[in-house]
């Protein structure tokens, strides 16, 4: 092939990626107008976890950190917001430019113990594990927070939707998170086409020699820990000011943290659209079940969980890369020739 | 008076530790020799307790007792589980192992909920209130023969991997993969044993444990984190200091319950495993730099 022909193909996939994010974003756009309560109420179910998902893929898949505790930030994010609106009245946009740094700090101390002392695979993944669990407890026992008995926003029926407080119907929740998850998507992919996303791909690939070609791993890992941290505060916030409700139990659980790294994981680890179109197809999926499962008559609390167990057990056998890799192959949409 | 209480109450966490200890040198046997992180490890140990509790419920047969048979059919679960689906994930990169067992714990979990129902079971056996007077120390019953079951069973599984041809075949594996295919030994026959042993010592645990606390199916992920813990604060891969991490996990566990609040006594031994994980990663209990 010739350098115009190859230079051409790779035009094609750019313009079929423009074209593809396009019709997503408009169709989003649209979906309000489109479904009924509870399937916007799922959508927003599948953004949040998109969203988790992009946050969590900055540290696993572009930087190689297996994190298992991501509850804590997200966690952090819900409780500093949550807090400084019932005790201060302090609006949950202020609150958030208090919850990223809050949250953000936490990732740096973790990361910086971590990586400082050579903590590194698995033994990482159960350090961040052992953080989340920590403050779960902490928590728990925090009667600033209510402890145990869980933390409650006041819930008033608002006539309007004010999106400056958050306070407002389902349809206003679901812009506010689709921007998040289009400002993240767009964020993952200037970060991966920047320098530092290319030294974090050095990382994930090989950390020794990325050492040696004279990257600054720590540096580039603690960028890593601190950007995925403050994005993943953002989803906590929301989460607060959308169930109103929070306990430590469910924020800091390790099924939190599990729950956010099965979309990307489904989806396709280190990908762009990996995180998003592994939440619609899990939450999709699983929301399917449930109502299959309630037209059938049937209650069955656990159903779900282990539905999640077997998606995420046949796509580690059948296909380790994710979904995505795979079909953006067939569609024509992935640069790279094999 | 109040240091016989202290007393007490660190022989009941040692007694405890015990049980933790031998689910913990089923974890370090799986992890020594396979190089697996068994994420369903406190998954497997629910099996365990809930077969024990059906068969106390049902034929009325005591967990102490039916503690081999429970371990026996644990162990060919175990067998099956490393033959069947982990094998194949040997050369897989170290996450992918880790969120495969992820995948298995979550289908454990939900499964005995789905078939069991999110309530407590116990066993109410005919000792569960005796206890011995030894000096000033009341010992409750059930966590002795507990305690004393585990540690003959971890005496068992000693024996076994120092005097026994497949023990030794076993550790040989451990100790150089490579060494061990070139003098021809079934590798792979040998992981899906060293499993096998691994799930048999928390299925013994399990069993002895529903004497010692009410069973759920949320247990599991709580168990595997105790497990770790116990493992890291040890030594991964180092089995007597599994059984010691045990024991110090459970002492700690105790104390902190009588001096704080029960409820939040796992936060310090998740703050040893922090501590442990930072400033001395080979374990307490390990000679070995790892």
């Amino acid at each position: 092939m010739t350098a115009v022909a190859i230079g051409r193909a790779a035009d094609g996939v750019r313009r079929r990626n423009a074209v593809l994010l396009v019709v997503l974003l408009a169709a989003l756009l649209a979906a309000p107008w489109l479904v009924n309560d509870y399937l916007l109420t799922v959508m927003i179910v599948i953004l949040y976890s998109a969203f988790t998902g992009q946050a969590w893929n900055i540290m696993m898949g572009f930087a190689g950190q297996l994190s298992l505790g991501h509850a804590l930030y997200a966690g952090l994010g819900a409780y500093v917001s949550a807090v400084l609106f019932t005790k201060f009245g302090i609006d949950p946009w202020l609150g958030f430019l208090v919850s990223v740094p809050v949250a953000a700090l936490s990732g740096a101390i973790i990361g910086f113990l971590a990586f400082r002392f050579g903590v590194s695979g698995v033994y990482f993944a159960i350090l961040t594990i052992a953080f989340a669990e920590f403050a779960r407890i902490g928590f728990d026992h925090l009667s600033l927070v209510n402890a145990a008995a869980g933390l409650f926003l006041p819930v008033a029926q608002y006539g309007h939707n004010d999106l400056l407080r958050l306070r407002g119907d389902p349809t206003m929740f679901y812009y506010v998170i689709l921007a998040a998850t289009v400002v993240a998507f767009a964020l993952c992919r200037f970060l991966i086409g920047s320098r530092i996303g290319y030294y974090w791909l050095a990382i994930r690939e090989d950390e020794q020699a990325a050492r040696s070609a004279g990257i600054d791993t720590f540096r580039c890992k603690m960028y890593a820990v601190t950007i995925s941290a403050a994005i993943t505060s953002f989803a906590g916030v929301f989460y607060a000011f959308f169930y109103n409700n929070l306990f430590p139990e469910q924020v800091f659980g390790i099924g939190r943290s599990i729950e956010m790294i099965l979309g990307p994981v489904i989806g396709g680890v280190g990908t762009l659209f990996g995180p998003i179109l592994g939440s619609f197809l899990l939450t999709g999926l699983a929301e399917t079940l449930d109502s299959a499962l309630a037209a059938a008559g049937l209650d069955v609390p656990g159903a779900k969980e282990v539905f999640y167990g077997v998606c995420l057990l046949i796509v580690i056998v059948a296909l380790p890369d994710g979904v995505w890799p795979p079909l953006a192959r067939r569609l024509g949409l992935d640069k790279d020739k094999r | 008076m109040t240091f016989d209480v202290y007393l007490n109450v660190a022989v009941a966490g040692i007694l405890t530790g015990l049980v933790y200890g031998l689910m913990a040198l089923g974890l370090s046997v799986i992890f020594g020799v396979v190089r697996v992180i068994n994420f369903a490890h406190g998954e497997m140990m629910s099996i365990a307790m809930f077969l024990a509790v059906v068969l106390f419920s049902a034929f009325h047969l005591d967990p102490l007792i039916m503690l081999l048979p429970i371990a026996a059919v644990m162990f060919v679960f175990g067998y099956v589980l490393q033959a069947g689906l982990i094998n194949p994930f040997m050369t897989r990169p170290e996450h992918s192992q880790f969120l495969l067992l992820v995948a298995v714990g979550i289908i454990i979990v939900n499964v005995l909920l789905i078939v069991f129902g999110p309530d407590a079971r116990t066993v109410q056996t005919s000792y569960a209130y005796d206890s011995f007077q030894l000096g000033p120390v009341l010992v409750d019953a059930s966590k002795a023969y507990a305690g004393v079951a585990a540690i003959v069973f971890a005496a068992g599984l000693f024996a076994f991997f120092r005097f026994s041809l497949v023990g030794k075949a076993i550790r040989a594996c451990a100790d150089n993969y490579t060494g061990a295919l070139v003098v021809g030994l079934n590798v792979n026959r040998l992981y899906a044993l060293s499993f096998a042993l691994g799930t048999a010592c928390v299925g013994a645990a399990g069993s002895m444990m529903t004497l010692i606390v009410d069973v759920t199916p949320n247990l599991g992920p709580t168990y595997t984190l105790l497990a770790f813990v116990i493992v890291i604060t040890g030594g991964l891969g180092s089995m007597a200091g599994a059984l010691l991490g045990g024991v110090l996990i459970g002492l700690t566990e105790a104390l902190a319950g009588l001096l704080f609040t029960p409820s939040a006594k796992s936060m310090f031994a998740f703050a040893i495993l922090v501590l442990v994980l930072l400033f001395r990663p080979q374990g307490l209990f390990s000679k070995r730099a790892t």
